[in-house]
C-alpha cells in the first residue's frame, strides 16, 4: 500500500476527505476503486469509538461446567469473557508485536535468561486495590507450580526464580527463552489480586470490564470497569454479554434476528448462506490453527521413515482444503507453523500431492497389508470426512488405508497421543518455540508424533536463547525440514477462523492469533448505532 | 377413601422407592463404565501427565468404587449433592435453578399442551370420520412425525427471524419478570406442545371411542342425552386411566427428554446441564441429574397408577 492512499484513507476515516473524493484521487494514483473501497474498511479501525450500549456475543465453548479461574480456561467462551474482565501483562497485537499492557516496559539480559518487567503504575484491580508487581509475581506462581492444573503449567514451567525489585519483576529462566514476553501473553495468565491464590474463581483482575453475570454455560456479563487505566482503547461498550449458543443453527439465528452483534465459529458449509444476510459481515482470518494425521515415528510401520515419507505424498491438500475446509483455509507443508509466525521459513518448498513418488516410498519401505487411521467426529469438524477422503488419495498410491471411526467420548485419553496413526488438531501458539516445544521436543509432553530427535531438541534450544534474528529464523528453517522430511506429521492444512458480525459493529480489525479478534472482539468493538 | 385404596396406593409408593434405590445402584454402575475418567475429561487435550495426576488426587478418584457410592448415597439422603468436580461448584443450588427453569418450560407445554389435547381428542370423537376428526388427526400426526430439531428451527426461522415476534434465544435469568420468562420459553413451549400433542390426542380419541362401544353408552343415547354430554359425562371418567397414562408420560418426557430443545434454543435446562457434565465425566453430577431424571419418570407413573385406581369405581367402593 502506498504512503499517500494509506494517508488519505486516515483522512476519510477520520472524517478529512469525502469518501469520493478518495476514490477519485485513488483512481488517479492508478488504483481500481474496489481495492480502494477495501483500503476505506481497514482504515475502518481510525473511525471514533462509539461509547455506550450493551454489546452482545453468542459463542460456541461454553459448558456449564466452566470456571473463572483462568487456569481452568479451555474453551471458547471462558477464553472470549477472560479478555474482558482480565488484564495481562502484555497482549499480541495483530501485526506479531507486543502491547504493553500491565507491564509497561520489559527488557533481557544478553543471554535471554533474566528478564526485567516494569509494572505500571496506578493500575487498579476491580475490588479497588492496586495492581503490584507482587500481584504478578504471585499469579504467575500460581500457574507455574508443578502441582497447580493451570493451562499456562508448560508455558511457564520454565520459570527459575523470581523477585520483585521495587516496581519491576525480574523473572529467571532455567533455560534461556527470547520468546518469554510473547508467552506471558497466553491467555490463562491474568493477573488477580494475590495471583487469585485464596479465590482462584473470584472473576477479579483489571479489565476493561467488571464481571456482573457468571452463569457458566449460559451467559456471562461485564459492566464497564469505570477506573480501568486504559479506557480510551477498551471497553467501549457499556455493557457486554455472552450467550453461550452451542448449536451452530441458533447462532446464526440469533446473528440474523439481532439477538447479538457477533458470533464465532461460522461453519464453513454455511458461510456463503451467512453471507447473503443483509447488514452480516464474514470475518474470516487464516489463523495458526492446523488440523493433523499423526504417525508415532517409534512404533511400527510408522518407524520406518519411507512409509512416513509415503504417506505424506499420498495426500492430496488442496483437495483437503476445498473439500474439507471448503475453501476457508490454506494448505500445510507438514510442519506446524504457517506464515503466520513471526520467522516464518518461507522458502519452503510446498509439498504436493504425488502418488507417483508415494508408491515409489511405498515398495521401498516393504510394508504390506492395510494400516489402521483412527479417527473421530471431535478430532476436528470433518475429521471422519477428511479420513476417508485421504483413503481415497492413498488408493491412488497403491497403499491400503483402513478408516476407524472412534467414539467421541475418551478420543483425547484413549487415542491421540496414545494410537500410533490418528486425527488430530492444533490450535495456533504465538511463536514456533512455543509450537515446536509443545509437542516435537522429546521431552514435551505432548510429543504425539514420538518424534524423539537429540539434534532436533539442540535446534529449537538453541533457537529459543538465539537473540540474533537472522540465526534464529535460519534455526527455525532446519527445525521445520527435519520435521517435514523426517517426522511424523502429516500437515494437509491451516484452518481459519470464521467469525461474523451483525450491522451497528464498528471496530472490528484482523487477528490471526485468535477467533474473535484473538478475543478482544467484546472489549475493542463497539456499536455505531 | 377407603382402606384398600390406601393399601394399594401405598404399595405403589414403596414400590416407586424401592425402585428409585435400584436405579441409582445402576446409575452409579453405568457412570463407572464411561471410558476415560473425570481427569482426562476435564484437561483433554490439553493434559499433562502432571496435570492429570494432580487433578486425580485432588478428586479423591483413587479410592474404590463401592466406597464412594455409599458416600455419594449417605449426601443424597441428607439433601448433599455433592460439589462438581469440574467446577467446583455446589450441585444441589446449580441443579436447583437448572431444575426450575425445565420444571417452568414443560409447565408452560404442559398447560398448554394437555388442554389442548384432551380437547382436541373429544371434538375428534364427537365429529368422528368427519373433517374436523381428520383435520386434527392429521395436522398433529405430521407434527410428531417431524424430528424436533426441524420443528425448532422452522418456528425460529419463521416465527423469531422472519416475523421477529418471539426471541430465537430463549435464556431465561434471575430478574426476567414473569412475562419476559413466558415471552422467553413461547419458542420451546411450542415446539413442544407440538410434539407431544398428537400422542395425547390420539389416545384420548381412541380410549373414549373404546368405551363408546359399551352398552351404557347406548342407554345414555336411548336416554336422549346430547352427544357431548355423554362424552363428557360417561365415555371420559370411564377411559381417565388410560388418558393419564399417556398424559403422565408426556410429561415426563417433558422434564427428562428436551435435550434437543434445550440445545436449539440455548434454554438453560437440566438436559443441557446433564451433558455438558456427561461429556466432562463430571460423575457426581451425571449421577444427581440421572436420580433427579428417574424420580421424575418414576412419581409420574406413580401418579398415573393412582388416579387410575381412584378412578376405578370398583376400587373406590369395596363390596
Amino acid at each position: 500500500m502506498s504512503n499517500e492512499l494509506e494517508f488519505l484513507s486516515r483522512r476519510v476515516a477520520a472524517g478529512k476527505l469525502s469518501r469520493r473524493d478518495f476514490l477519485g484521487r485513488a483512481a488517479a494514483i492508478g488504483v481500481s476503486a474496489t481495492f480502494a473501497n477495501s483500503l476505506l474498511s481497514t482504515a475502518g479501525y481510525a473511525e471514533e469509538p462509539v461509547k455506550g450500549g450493551v454489546l452482545k456475543a453468542g459463542l460456541v465453548g461454553g459448558e456449564s461446567t466452566n470456571s473463572l479461574d483462568p487456569a481452568t480456561f479451555a474453551s471458547q467462551v471462558p477464553y472470549s469473557f477472560g479478555r474482558a474482565w482480565g488484564e495481562l501483562l502484555l497482549e499480541l497485537k495483530a501485526d506479531g508485536g507486543l502491547e504493553h499492557r500491565i507491564a509497561e516496559e520489559f527488557g533481557a539480559s544478553d543471554d535471554a535468561k533474566e528478564w526485567t518487567f516494569k509494572i505500571r503504575k496506578g493500575v487498579e484491580f476491580h475490588n479497588g486495590k492496586t495492581v503490584t508487581a507482587e500481584d504478578v509475581l504471585a499469579t504467575l506462581e500460581r500457574h507455574s507450580d508443578e502441582n497447580s492444573k493451570s493451562g499456562a503449567l508448560g508455558i511457564v514451567r520454565g520459570i527459575d526464580r523470581m523477585k520483585v525489585d521495587g516496581d519491576n519483576l525480574v523473572i529467571t529462566l532455567k533455560e534461556a527463552n527470547a520468546d518469554l514476553p510473547y508467552l506471558l501473553a497466553d491467555y490463562h495468565l491474568i493477573i488477580q489480586p494475590g495471583g487469585g491464590k485464596d479465590k482462584p474463581d473470584a472473576g477479579i483482575s483489571a479489565g476493561p470490564y467488571k464481571v456482573t453475570v457468571n452463569e457458566p454455560g449460559v451467559r456471562h456479563g461485564g459492566e464497564r470497569f469505570a477506573n480501568y487505566w486504559n479506557a480510551g482503547n477498551y471497553g467501549h461498550a457499556d455493557q457486554i454479554e455472552i450467550i453461550v449458543i452451542n448449536d451452530a443453527t441458533a447462532r446464526t439465528a440469533a446473528l440474523q434476528s439481532g439477538q447479538v452483534h457477533m458470533i464465532n465459529r461460522v461453519e464453513p458449509k454455511v458461510v456463503d448462506l451467512v453471507k447473503r444476510v443483509p447488514g452480516v459481515t464474514i470475518r474470516n482470518v487464516s489463523g495458526a490453527g492446523h488440523y493433523v494425521f499423526i504417525m508415532h515415528c517409534n512404533t511400527a510401520p510408522f518407524d520406518n521413515n519411507d512409509l512416513r515419507m509415503a504417506l505424506k505424498l499420498a495426500m492430496d491438500r488442496q483437495e483437503m482444503v476445498d473439500k474439507i475446509l471448503l475453501g476457508y483455509g490454506s494448505v500445510g507443508n507438514d510442519f506446524p507453523i504457517n506464515a503466520s509466525y513471526p520467522l516464518f521459513p518461507a522458502d519452503i518448498e510446498q509439498r504436493v500431492y504425488d502418488p507417483e513418488q508415494a508408491a515409489h516410498y511405498y515398495k521401498k519401505s516393504g510394508h504390506s497389508g492395510s494400516i489402521l487411521l483412527r479417527t473421530s467426529e471431535v478430532a476436528f469438524p470433518g475429521a471422519v470426512d477428511a479420513a476417508q477422503l485421504y483413503q481415497q488419495q492413498a488408493a491412488k498410491a497403491g497403499i491400503t488405508i483402513e478408516v476407524k471411526r472412534e467414539p467421541g467420548d475418551g478420543y483425547w485419553s484413549e487415542v491421540w497421543n496414545k494410537q500410533p496413526f490418528s486425527t488430530s488438531y492444533w490450535g495456533g501458539r504465538p511463536v514456533q518455540d512455543q509450537m515446536y516445544s509443545t509437542a516435537y521436543l522429546s521431552t514435551a509432553d505432548w510429543n504425539d508424533t514420538k518424534f524423539f530427535r537429540p539434534d532436533f531438541d539442540k535446534i529449537i534450544i538453541a533457537a529459543r536463547a538465539e537473540l540474533d534474528e537472522t540465526k534464529r529464523r535460519d534455526l527455525y528453517r532446519q527445525a521445520a525440514m527435519m520435521v517435514r522430511d523426517e517426522g511424523g506429521l502429516i500437515c494437509p492444512m491451516f484452518n481459519d477462523f470464521i467469525d461474523a458480525t451483525g450491522p451497528n459493529v464498528g471496530g472490528w480489525t484482523e487477528h490471526r492469533s485468535g477467533e474473535m479478534m484473538n478475543g478482544y472482539a467484546l472489549s475493542k468493538c463497539w456499536l455505531t448505532a | 377413601m377407603s382402606a384398600p385404596v390406601l393399601k394399594l396406593v401405598a404399595q405403589r409408593v414403596g414400590l416407586g422407592l424401592l425402585l428409585l434405590l435400584a436405579v441409582s445402584v445402576l446409575i452409579f454402575t453405568g457412570t463407572q463404565l464411561l471410558p476415560g475418567d473425570v481427569a482426562q475429561a476435564i484437561l483433554g487435550q490439553s493434559a499433562t501427565p502432571q496435570a492429570l495426576e494432580n487433578l486425580r488426587r485432588d478428586l479423591g478418584l483413587n479410592d474404590p468404587a463401592y466406597i464412594r457410592y455409599f458416600r455419594w448415597l449417605g449426601g443424597v439422603l441428607t439433601g448433599d449433592l455433592g460439589v462438581a468436580l469440574s467446577n467446583g461448584q455446589d450441585i444441589a443450588t446449580q441443579l436447583g435453578k437448572r431444575l426450575g427453569n425445565t420444571l417452568f418450560l414443560a409447565s408452560v407445554a404442559a398447560v398448554v399442551s394437555v388442554p389442548l389435547s384432551i380437547l382436541l381428542g373429544l371434538l375428534a370423537v364427537r365429529y368422528r370420520n368427519r373433517w374436523p376428526d381428520k383435520l386434527i388427526s392429521g395436522t398433529t400426526l405430521i407434527s410428531i412425525s417431524l424430528p424436533e430439531f426441524f420443528i425448532g428451527y422452522l418456528l425460529i426461522y419463521f416465527v423469531a427471524v422472519r416475523l421477529g415476534w418471539f426471541p430465537s434465544v430463549s435464556t431465561v435469568y434471575d430478574g426476567m419478570s414473569f412475562g419476559q420468562r413466558l415471552a422467553a420459553v413461547a419458542l420451546p413451549a411450542a415446539t413442544l406442545t407440538l410434539v407431544v400433542l398428537a400422542h395425547m390426542m390420539r389416545m384420548t380419541r381412541a380410549a373414549i371411542l373404546n368405551v363408546m362401544q359399551s352398552a351404557y353408552i347406548e342407554t345414555a343415547e336411548l336416554k336422549g342425552l346430547s352427544q357431548f354430554d355423554i362424552i363428557r359425562k360417561h365415555a371420559f371418567p370411564n377411559a381417565i386411566a388410560p388418558i393419564v397414562n399417556v398424559v403422565m408420560l408426556n410429561l415426563a418426557y417433558l422434564v427428562v427428554g428436551v435435550v434437543v430443545v434445550e440445545v436449539i434454543f440455548v434454554y438453560p435446562g437440566m438436559g443441557q446441564y446433564l451433558v455438558d457434565h456427561v461429556s466432562k465425566r463430571d460423575v457426581p453430577v451425571v449421577q444427581a441429574c440421572g436420580l433427579i431424571f428417574a424420580a421424575v419418570y418414576i412419581s409420574l407413573n406413580i401418579i398415573a397408577d393412582v388416579v387410575a385406581i381412584v378412578a376405578n369405581p370398583r376400587l373406590r367402593h369395596p363390596k
